[in-house]
């Protein structure tokens, strides 16, 4: 699985102040616990401050790998922020995102073309959002056509289906996870990210409906996920469900999520 | 039979029966205003409350409004005719930008609870088209959503237009990203956390 760490964000209000303040100590202290609890990139997001955004996703880039060996997930719609980040960034970046968007396409697809970054590519035209599985699959043919065109292998293709809330249509679970098995069997090499809480929207209790939709996703062939790496019980999910998805030789992955104590029944 | 069996119907998103309990109401002669306040919305006022409260929960209140929905139906081309009005007509739409309409939805569903016309833009909604929309339709309150830190300057644009355009119709925004202090720096009329409370503001508005 890989998990990249959402918690760099300025929309979180204790990062937005940190971001404001210049506060280094604060964004190291969190890349440095997201790092250590297993994530595979560290994402940052500056979006709340426009105007300054490639100001700040430069700084965020800089300061969060300074703690880190870990690489970043670029976290915006616009070419100049994440260029900004990219004159500062260390090892193989991802950039999240790209979609088919026409005026987000047309911005991010040269920033992309022809680099070995991986790529966050998430199912959503300008037609809208997707809903069923056939949505989903037309857009991320496109989007996966579009980029390999482009000299974008599609092993660096992370594809977001978009997961949408379930509280207000009891199929849109259903359809997600159907996306996932369908876009892999069509593109075998390709990978999946995505975040997952909007599932759960508008009901009681979302972490444990998030869990367990997480574990249905694996299971379909999901394996990237943007989430809190800190959060333990939604960690040892994933472990559980990798292993029960047949992807842990020996549930080495398991066992040891276990000694960690993310493993809780 | 009574007018709180209509209540009762939409509080117990009970959607099969709501169409013959509202017909039935009328034909033992009860004023439409009275079936539409006192059945219908205040029904849905007390769904709000209940959702607001964390007691019921996202797909409840669809259900809950479906059921409302139901019910007007029948009043509907009953009420033109007796004179009664709606409570205003709201103009709802989201952004320029930002395709998320869920939310939009859901405030949409619930100011029609609430006894408002609704006309719904949809998504990516250019400034233009909602003074053109408040224009048409003598809006009382422009209702915009966005979702996206990136889309929330097309509020200020868009509320921007209405001024210029010379509307005194009142604006209400909303969104997850969106704030009451980014609310009152745009210049917006009001805010709302959630689809209830947007009913509740939209009241306040209008009268």
């Amino acid at each position: 699985m890989i998990i990249v760490g959402e918690l760099i964000n300025a929309s979180r209000k204790a990062v937005g102040q940190a971001i404001e303040n210049g506060d280094a100590e604060y964004i190291k202290s969190v890349a440095a616990d997201e790092d250590k609890a297993g994530a595979n990139y560290i994402d940052v997001n500056a979006g709340i401050f426009v105007g300054k955004e490639p100001e700040y996703l430069k700084w965020l880039t800089l300061t969060a790998q300074s703690v880190t060996e870990k690489p970043c997930a670029l976290d915006s719609p616009d070419p100049k922020a994440i260029e900004a980040a990219l004159n500062v960034h260390k090892g193989t970046p991802m950039i999240n995102s790209i979609s088919l968007e026409k005026e987000r396409w047309d911005k991010l697809l040269p920033v992309v073309a022809g680099t070995d970054f991986k790529v966050v590519a998430l199912c959503m035209s300008d037609e809208g959002m997707p809903t069923t599985k056939e949505d989903r699959l037309a857009i991320a043919d496109k989007l996966v056509e579009g980029l390999t065109a482009k000299n974008v292998p599609v092993e660096n293709i992370y594809v977001d289906p978009l997961v949408q809330p379930l509280g207000t249509n009891h199929k849109f679970g259903l359809e997600f996870i159907n996306s996932v098995a369908a876009i892999k069997e069509k593109f075998p090499s390709i990978h999946f990210m995505c975040g997952l809480s909007n599932i759960s929207y508008g009901l009681p209790e979302r972490k444990f409906l998030n869990r367990i939709f997480l574990a249905q996703a694996v299971y379909a062939g999901l394996d990237g996920a943007i989430i809190n790496p800190l959060d333990k019980p939604m960690m040892g999910t994933i472990a559980a469900a990798e292993a029960l998805a047949g992807r842990d030789r020996s549930c080495i992955k398991y066992l040891k999520a276990y000694r960690a104590h993310l493993v809780v029944s | 039979m009574s007018i709180k069996e209509v209540y009762q119907a939409v509080v117990d998103f009970n959607e099969d029966d709501i169409t013959d309990l509202v017909e039935k109401e009328l034909e033992k002669g009860t004023d439409i205003q009275k079936v539409l306040q006192e059945g219908l919305i205040s029904a849905m006022d007390y769904v709000g409350k209940q959702f607001s409260e964390g007691e019921l929960f996202v797909p409840e209140m669809l259900m809950a409004a479906q059921t409302m929905k139901k019910g007007l139906e029948i009043l509907k081309p009953k009420l033109g005719t007796s004179g009664g009005s709606s409570a205003g007509t709201i103009i709802i739409g989201t952004v320029k930008g930002d395709l998320h309409d869920i939310g939009k939805n859901l405030v949409g569903m619930m100011l029609e609870g609430g006894g408002f016309e609704i006309v719904d833009l949809g998504v990516d909604v250019e400034p233009k088209a909602f003074v053109e929309a408040a224009k048409t339709n003598k809006a009382k309150i422009v209702g915009l959503s966005a979702l996206l830190t990136t889309t929330m300057p097309a509020m200020e644009e868009t509320i921007k237009a209405l001024k210029e355009a010379g509307l005194s119709v009142k604006t209400m925004v909303g969104g997850a990203p969106v704030t009451k202090a980014f609310a009152d720096k745009i210049g917006a009329t009001g805010y709302s956390e959630d689809a209830p409370g947007a009913v509740e503001l939209a009241r306040k508005l209008a009268s």
